[in-house]
């Protein structure tokens, strides 16, 4: 199963190493991951997203990341109503008599144009994964030079509508 | 470093050295911390990047013991942890020095030692170019260490290592690293800071309390348990919780059995005790996991060694796990009754609580004649020669289970495991988790060191005592009675065995055809000599040798072809041991 755990650090050197060690270490399949000072100085947040077999692996990475000695919190959002974002950049062939139809294609993704030659433009995309995986496919027909995504960040929205089952990190 | 010259006959004159500066650096505060910490003894060995940290030993000296190889001088260290309950400390230098320790560090995390391990480094100003003897010992300790620290800036030092110290010794405790690249031993130290400021690590806080509720949990589990069976795993040491174990067992009549390393956890010849459990346990221990009820394990992190195949472990059990670090809880095992605390503040939890109606009788009798029918066996057959059994049988009738006693790795290290019977705990050290090879006679020097006054035992198989005998100069300086006991085989006895029992007999690179004369190499260290061959020489020199006050070497020549039994063979289940009564 897919989850987005978020992990809060102070902000050590070394301290990214160790959770993508402890990952690796411990046979976790890491899809993406995000760091970046939060609102605090010296801490910074992570955003994992990862594969996991069942709960009881889901529980042990937790676990895990928690035991580190830098690792201030540790939060399986998963389940929680959340804001799920990514960022990509893509670099499509668009020759001017095709780029009135891709600029009508990209226009309900609200994509920016960065940049743009004779023959390519650059896009920026915000969203959440799904909908850049379908801004990527839309766009693939006419030849995409360059692609770069940022990994997902998210977070947990102000008002939670349900409980969401928790798994406990310290029983 | 004066210290470690004392015992011996020859006293060197030390060479006039300059005047020291008055300023203090890094490498001065580096030991003046050390000296905060109460530590009465350093193991390690000097190098370029460590010179600071050396001269400054030198002028405010800490009794140093100068180990023949780095990895001699952790294992030491891990034996002087695990023995005195303090934490080892380490040093050596950058690169070569730092990597000869990995594998003890190693063996201290899986065996969750306490250790503070500090390596030299190359100055900041060139780390990352490559530079003479520059190795990323962070990056490469990153997965083995509790945590690491590179030390950046002179004013962190003494936070650093005392925290390293606070990390290394509470929760559960572990290695811990701290790189001092060498301007920061140079460096000069504002005195002005203060070197005893309390430890702050907002994400290290670990649980040692009892949840409250869990404990009434795990009470009513146990009233309503017709086989509770209670596995007793080192963290029992760690916390130094033994009395309350055996107090908690007595008062419900609970059997008990041991991992490994929680051997000692309970006297070897209590009546409730069944003997270790797992891979080379006794049958009764493993029977008793197949068919409890209950399971109640303390400190002991279910390790494949000790389970099994895990889909037939304990299929009967409801279990209780207590352990101070809640990562292992429901790692393997699925736990209805976690309790994240220190096995002795769990224990004392339990014990506080009046639990009724807990009825072992019919279960203890059941036990206790199993314990009758399947005790550990071998066949002496003084034809054949001596078996490594006898020995160990003869040393603990010599030493009446008061020794310490330290192994290395291989059948050794299971038939002591399964013959010497202990009074006491934390006097029993064995690289478990890890397995080292080379750890027990550098164990056993730091043991000694810990406890000048008891009898310390090393045994040693003939392969593994070769990869770290160059220690011998630590007994021929220091002359502490350590008492080397090899179970010489003439192979790597356990792959043999293994290659015996599951490669058809091809003993691929597992028989020595060429053997060092172990008795003249102790004679050239200076130590006694003994070569055993016979039971009955066996019973007279053995008891010579270990009476001596004396650092002494004994060479027991043992049948090579001999298997340790009863085992569960790997893939298979607790209950189905192999060699559970002899043919
Ligand atoms: C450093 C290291 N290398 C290899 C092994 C694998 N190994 C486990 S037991 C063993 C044989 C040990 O032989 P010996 O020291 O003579 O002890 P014995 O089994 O004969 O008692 C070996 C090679 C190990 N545990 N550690």
């Amino acid at each position: 199963m897919k989850r987005i755990i978020t992990v809060t650090v102070l902000n050590q050197s070394g301290v990214l190493n160790r959770v993508t060690g402890l990952l690796m270490k411990r046979q976790f399949n890491i899809e993406s991951i995000t760091v970046g000072h939060s609102e605090q100085p010296q801490i910074s947040k992570m955003t994992f997203v990862v594969h996991v077999e069942d709960k009881q692996k889901l529980e042990q990475l937790l676990k895990q990341l928690q035991k580190q000695v830098d690792v201030l919190k540790v939060n399986d959002i998963t389940e929680k109503q959340i804001v799920v974002r990514e960022l990509a950049l893509v670099k499509v062939l668009s020759p001017p008599t095709l780029r009135a139809e891709i600029n009508s294609i990209v226009e309900p993704f609200r994509a920016a144009t960065i940049d743009t030659g004779k023959n390519v433009v650059t896009f920026q995309v915000t969203g959440s994964p799904e909908k850049i995986d379908a801004f990527i496919d839309l766009l693939k027909p006419y030849g995409i030079k360059d692609l770069t995504r940022t990994g997902v960040t998210a977070f947990v929205r102000e008002t939670q509508i349900v409980n969401s089952p928790q798994l406990s990190i310290l029983h | 470093m004066k210290t470690s010259v004392e015992a011996t006959e020859q006293v060197y004159e030390e060479p006039e050295m300059p005047e020291a500066p008055k300023q203090v650096n890094g490498a001065d505060i580096f030991i003046q911390t050390l000296k905060k910490h109460k530590v009465e003894v350093v193991f390690g060995y000097p190098g370029g990047a460590v010179l600071p940290i050396y001269d400054a030993l030198y002028k405010n000296p800490i009794r140093h013991i100068l180990a023949r190889h780095e990895q001699g001088a952790i294992h030491a260290a891990e034996g002087y942890a695990r023995v005195s309950g303090k934490v080892g400390v380490v040093i050596a230098t950058s690169g070569p020095g730092a990597t000869n320790l990995v594998t003890g560090i190693a063996d201290a995390m899986m065996d969750s030692i306490p250790l503070v391990v500090i390596t030299g480094q190359v100055a900041t100003t060139v780390i990352g170019t490559d530079a003479f003897q520059e190795a990323d010992i962070i990056g490469i300790t990153q997965p083995i260490t509790k945590h690491n620290y590179q030390v950046k800036n002179v004013e962190d030092l003494p936070r650093i290592i005392n925290e390293a110290f606070h990390i290394a010794s509470t929760g559960r405790p572990g290695p811990v690293v701290v790189d001092i690249p060498k301007n920061m031993a140079t460096s000069i130290f504002d005195t002005t800071i203060d070197i005893d400021q309390e430890v702050y690590l907002p994400g290290y806080q670990p649980t040692t309390k009892p949840n409250f509720l869990q404990i009434q949990k795990a009470a009513k589990a146990i009233s309503t348990a017709k086989k509770p069976l209670i596995l007793a795993g080192a963290g029992i040491l760690f916390a130094q919780g033994s009395d309350q174990l055996v107090t908690f067992a007595e008062k419900y009549q609970i059997p008990v059995t041991n991992t490994l390393l929680g051997l000692g956890t309970i006297e070897g010849e209590h009546d409730l005790f069944l003997g270790m459990a797992g891979m080379h346990g006794t049958y009764t221990s493993n029977m008793a996991i197949q068919t409890c009820d209950l399971l109640i394990n303390i400190g002991a992190r279910f390790d494949d060694r000790l389970t099994g195949n895990l889909n037939l472990f304990a299929p009967n059990a409801k279990v209780i796990h207590i352990d101070i670090d809640p990562a292992e809880i429901g790692k393997n095992v699925p736990t209805e009754i976690p309790i994240v605390a220190d096995a002795k503040e769990a224990l004392e939890a339990l014990l506080a609580l009046d639990i009724p109606n807990v009825d072992t009788a019919d279960w203890l009798a059941s036990l206790n004649a199993s314990k009758v029918e399947y005790p550990y066996h071998y066949k002496a057959d003084a034809e054949k020669g001596l078996l490594a059994q006898q020995v160990l049988e003869l040393v603990h009738e010599y030493t009446n289970g008061d020794a310490i006693v330290t192994t290395d790795v291989g059948q050794h290290q299971m038939w002591t495991a399964q013959y010497y019977k202990f009074n006491h705990p934390n006097n029993w050290v064995t690289s478990g988790g890890l397995g080292t090879m080379g750890f027990g006679f550098p164990a056993a020097i730091g043991a000694q060191l810990a406890k000048p006054d008891a009898q310390v035992i090393s045994v040693v198989g003939d392969a593994g005592f070769q990869m770290t005998l160059q220690e011998l100069s630590l007994l021929q300086e220091m002359r502490i009675p350590v008492k080397i006991i090899i179970l010489n085989n003439r192979a790597l006895g356990m792959v043999r065995q293994w290659q015996e029992t599951f490669h058809e007999e091809r003993y691929s690179q597992s028989l020595f055809m060429i053997q060092p004369d172990f008795v003249k190499l102790a004679e050239a260290y200076d130590i006694k000599g003994y070569k055993i061959e016979t039971f009955e020489d066996a019973k007279v020199q053995l008891k010579e040798a270990l009476a001596s006050n004396e650092p002494v070497l004994i060479d027991c020549r043992v049948v090579q072809k001999e298997c340790v039994y009863p085992m569960v063979t790997p893939g298979t289940g607790l209950h189905e041991m192999i060699g559970v009564k002899p043919e």
